[in-house]
């Protein structure tokens, strides 16, 4: 899997772990003590990979504020709390809603976004630490009315049922081929592997993934 | 009677496209319930009890009534007043945001008063067991089924076996959480629901309001995931429905992801002593069983045995339910069928190992559906069960491999379905039908029907579905979807094509019979150059457009269907690890409506029911009385790191109509994994989730 920019499920999870007293709830806490400089002040430390960029330097605040996040290359402004998921910005302030709030706690993958190119989980993400970031839903694949090649593949092998897991597998694929253009099934695996799908489309996935990579080296050459 | 017309003449059915809503679900820009907004919408949330078994004594709100931003509370949306599991819902918010409304909820006070409870089976079964509900005991009485007569079966038998198996409670676990969206415009409601049953979900919400159905239009354009979870209205929709009214403002209400594992439904576990007998031919000539399990505090948690081998002269079985203070059971992909397929199929390869029989011509003995027959030999070529070790436990290193098998049953057919086709005077298509698309392809089938019948392109059609305004479907489980649906879009696409056809031999001055929709085109069958575009058609209707209503027909359907499965695994004797490297799945629907989405739904049968064999189970606290792992993190369902390759083989029987395939192709996966643990190891899994643990102690037993 490529790296999750801050943001693996279980380095949070741990963390929270170890920091929150035990009947604060993770948003209760960002609420009480400000948002993003101050959790990234107290988390920073550990969470930060080495090769992550460093969090824009953002003022603690508190109550709702005004703030620009850049989505799929237009700037939208919206109003947050420093509790605000960028999941529940993207959701609940935008209407952006192709990445799907399924369980709010990083386990499943279905809000993958594109964070400066990474695959984050906008479910774990505060929206006050997005700015400045060049957010990408699957929404944003669509150029001109054209799906992407991997939502083509998708479409063309059956790699979803139900759809509610599909636009983050559509982006953890999309996020690997841009890293790796020509991933081994093996490869498509692993990167697809913190998503969850209940309806049974990975092995098709796999295929979509791999007829994705293919058509983009044949368009290549 | 209706007939579909061969094969080699279909353009689309039997064939592989893909699914029209493709575009919109891989792009975002489809719907669900869970991602509309309405103008004003509020947003809802549910108070869960922490208590397994309590009275509500009272409630105070008052604090959240004053939170700014909450918009209407309810107090009294429990039915009774007395809850029954830990997250039964206890009082509802409706507030202009999501967070604020959760804030509410931690600002409501509730008095319990704490009763004692059983949240496990065993712990209910006990004699001197709190009881689930005062009037009556947790163990209800038996239904005792059978035939021939036990002893003497057993008498002739010249090997037994006998054991105990175990099957776990498995969660649904839709992506989509249930949930719902209110919207009242004077006395009438809109529900937007996450539902597999758009008509029952209207009838029943009129009920819980007691207001006419007339007065309740229910719609589901798309929605995340149902596995028989969503086929029934559930409170939310009422209690939605209720906030809206009070706060005078759309509400959406989704359960969250945890209220969704503990109270949205589940599979019944099941505790199974058999005793069975073969006769020294091969022949199973006596099955008896007695049998346990939970359907938290609702009734129904039958297990449906014997599975399969159906022609055993001498059956005994006892079943007995077992209230638990635990979530309700709801129907789950295939309801009772699993579980039972996992006890019969292991004890079908005992009897073999006992008789020095290989499994697969043990059951070709005691097989006698004909279409089965076939697959099981077509199944072992394509698998290379030759290549199967006769003895269990063959190969020396740590890591052990071994194959299995199980077989697929399912009934339910078509039923009472209506339609509506309306044909535009600019070329324009439109199918209405009241049923849903959870996930199957439902809606791509609708076109693909009209598009048959009609001779135009599937996107010429515009299917409209998923809402209660539309001609009248039922809702969809038990694999009964393509069987009602199909059949009634044919029956309806003929009428207007006849309509078409009359307009079109007006035109050339000849009779009905003498011409032909195909192509797009209406032509006249001895004379190729005299044709009309399918506008120029449409064009003759002037301003009237021909609207006509077919229904469900006889011929078109059918219930019933066969297959059987085909397991190779690996078992890690070091760790205990196992791990599927690949599935065959042979399996019958009839005429096949769409060959890319009945594979779709064999892959999803056999991958649910690895995850249910390998991985999940519902744990409750015998302590708190919690659902311990009421989250995707500890609720662990397969991931792509645990598949199998699987190759699914439809073997088309189109001369006997349509037949679902969602419940079949889940049957026998788990039953067919364990025999190949089996064979792989020479121990035999008793107990599902087969999870390293398990394995590891059966491996030191």
């Amino acid at each position: 899997m490529q790296e999750r920019e801050n943001n693996s499920p279980q380095q949070r999870g741990e963390q929270e772990a170890a920091l929150l007293p035990p009947k604060l709830s993770r948003r209760n806490f960002l609420k009480v003590t400000g948002g993003g400089a101050l959790s990234t002040a107290l988390l920073g430390a550990a969470a930060t990979p080495p090769n992550a960029e460093p969090i824009a330097p953002a003022e603690s605040f508190k109550g709702f504020n005004k703030i620009q996040l850049n989505i799929n290359g237009q700037m939208r402004a919206v109003e947050v709390e420093p509790r605000t998921t960028l999941l529940s910005a993207l959701r609940y302030n935008l209407e952006v809603t192709g990445p799907k709030e399924v369980c709010d706690r990083g386990e499943c993958g279905a809000c993958t976004v594109l964070m400066n190119g990474k695959p984050v989980l906008a479910c774990m993400t505060l929206a006050c630490d997005a700015i400045g970031k060049e957010i990408l839903t699957v929404e944003g694949l669509v150029k001109d009315g054209k799906l992407d090649p991997v939502q083509q593949a998708f479409v063309e092998k059956d790699a979803l049922m139900c759809g509610f897991c599909t636009p983050g597998f559509v982006m953890s694929v999309r996020a690997l081929l841009n890293q790796n253009p020509n991933p081994s099934e093996a490869e498509v695996r692993k990167a697809v592997s913190g998503n969850l799908c209940r309806c049974g489309t990975y092995p098709r996935v796999f295929e979509a993934a791999l007829a994705a990579a293919k058509s983009a080296a044949e368009r290549r050459s | 009677m209706a007939n579909w017309k061969p094969l080699d003449q279909m353009t689309y059915l039997g064939k592989r496209y893909p699914r029209l809503d493709g575009p919109g679900k891989v792009s975002g820009a489809t719907k669900y319930t869970f991602d509309l907004t309405l103008p004003g919408m509020l947003h809802a949330a549910i108070l869960s009890s922490p208590h397994p078994a309590a009275e509500i004594k009272s409630i105070d709100a008052s604090a959240a009534q004053a939170l700014p931003g909450v918009k209407a509370v309810l107090t009294d949306i429990h039915p009774t007043g007395t809850v029954r599991y830990v997250g039964e819902e206890v009082a509802a918010v409706a507030a202009t945001t999501i967070a604020i409304a959760h804030e509410a909820l931690e600002l409501i006070k509730v008095e319990y008063e704490v009763l004692p409870f059983a949240c496990d089976i065993e712990t209910a079964m006990q004699e001197n067991a709190a009881r689930v509900f005062s009037e009556q005991p947790n163990i209800r009485e038996p239904r005792k089924d059978g035939k021939g007569d036990i002893a003497a079966g057993f008498a002739q038998a010249a090997v037994t076996i006998e054991g105990d198996y175990r099957t776990q409670v498995q969660v649904h676990a839709c992506l989509e959480t249930h949930g719902s969206i209110a919207q009242w415009e004077g006395d009438m409601l809109t529900v937007w629901d996450s539902t597999q049953s758009i008509n029952p979900v209207r009838e029943a919400i009129a009920k819980f309001l007691n207001i006419p159905q007339t007065n309740v239009r229910v719609i589901c354009d798309y929605m995340g995931g149902g596995f028989g979870s969503k086929l029934q209205a559930g409170r939310y929709s009422a209690i939605a429905a209720r906030l809206a009214k009070a706060a005078n403002a759309p509400v959406k209400l989704m359960l969250t992801r945890s209220q969704d594992l503990m109270i949205a439904g589940n599979r019944p576990n099941a505790l199974v002593h058999v005793k069975a007998g073969a006769t020294s031919e091969g022949k199973v000539i006596a099955f008896s069983t007695k049998s346990y399990g939970t359907a938290g505090v609702a009734p129904n948690a039958r297990i449906r045995l014997p599975i399969v081998y159906e022609d055993i002269p001498n059956v005994s079985t006892e079943h007995y339910d077992v209230f638990t203070n635990a979530g309700e059971a709801r129907a789950f992909r295939a309801p009772g069928c699993p579980q039972a397929s996992f006890v019969m199929e292991q004890v079908m390869d005992e009897l073999a190992e006992k008789l020095n029989m290989d499994p697969l011509a043990f059951r070709l003995k005691n097989d006698s559906n004909k279409t089965r027959q076939m697959q099981w030999k077509l199944g072992a070529e394509k698998f290379g069960w030759n290549k199967r070790a006769p003895k269990a436990n063959a190969d020396a290193g740590p890591i052990k491999r071994g194959m299995g098998l199980g077989a697929a049953i399912w009934w339910p057919g078509g039923r009472g379905t209506q339609a509506q086709m309306t044909i535009l005077p600019d070329g324009g298509i439109e199918v209405r039908c009241g049923t849903q698309d959870i996930g199957t392809g439902t809606r791509t089938i609708v076109a693909a029907v009209a598009a048959e019948e009609l001779g135009v392109p599937i996107t010429a059609v515009k299917a409209l579905i998923g809402d209660t305004n539309y001609p009248y479907s039922g809702g969809s489980g038990g694999s009964t979807t393509a069987p009602s649906v199909a059949p009634a879009i044919k029956n309806t696409a003929e009428k207007a094509k006849e309509k078409l056809l009359a307009l079109a031999a007006q035109h050339f001055g000849v009779t009905t019979n003498e011409v032909t929709l195909a192509n797009g085109k209406a032509i006249v069958n001895a004379d190729a150059k005299k044709a009309l575009s399918w506008k120029q058609l449409c064009a003759l209707l002037g301003a009237t457009p021909i609207m006509v209503n077919g229904e469900w027909v006889e011929g078109l359907s059918s219930a019933g269907v066969a297959g059987c499965q085909f397991a190779e695994v690996e078992v890690d004797t070091e760790t205990g690890r196992v791990t599927v490297l690949r599935m065959l799945v042979v399996q019958d629907c009839g005429l096949v409506l769409d060959r890319l989405t009945a594979e779709s739904q064999a892959n999803g049968g056999v991958i649910q029911g690895l995850s249910y064999a390998l991985f999940e189970e519902r744990l409750m606290d015998r302590v708190t009385g919690a659902h311990l792992n009421a989250r995707f993190e500890n609720y662990k369902i397969a991931g792509a790191l645990e598949m199998p390759k699987i190759e699914v083989i439809l073997t088309d029987q189109p001369e006997r109509g349509v037949i679902g395939i969602g419940e079949p192709v889940k049957v026998p996966t788990a039953a067919a994994i364990a025999n190949a643990v089996y064979h792989a190891t020479g121990k035999r899994m008793r107990e599902i989730p087969m999870t390293p643990d398990r394995v590891l102690a059966a491996l030191n037993s």
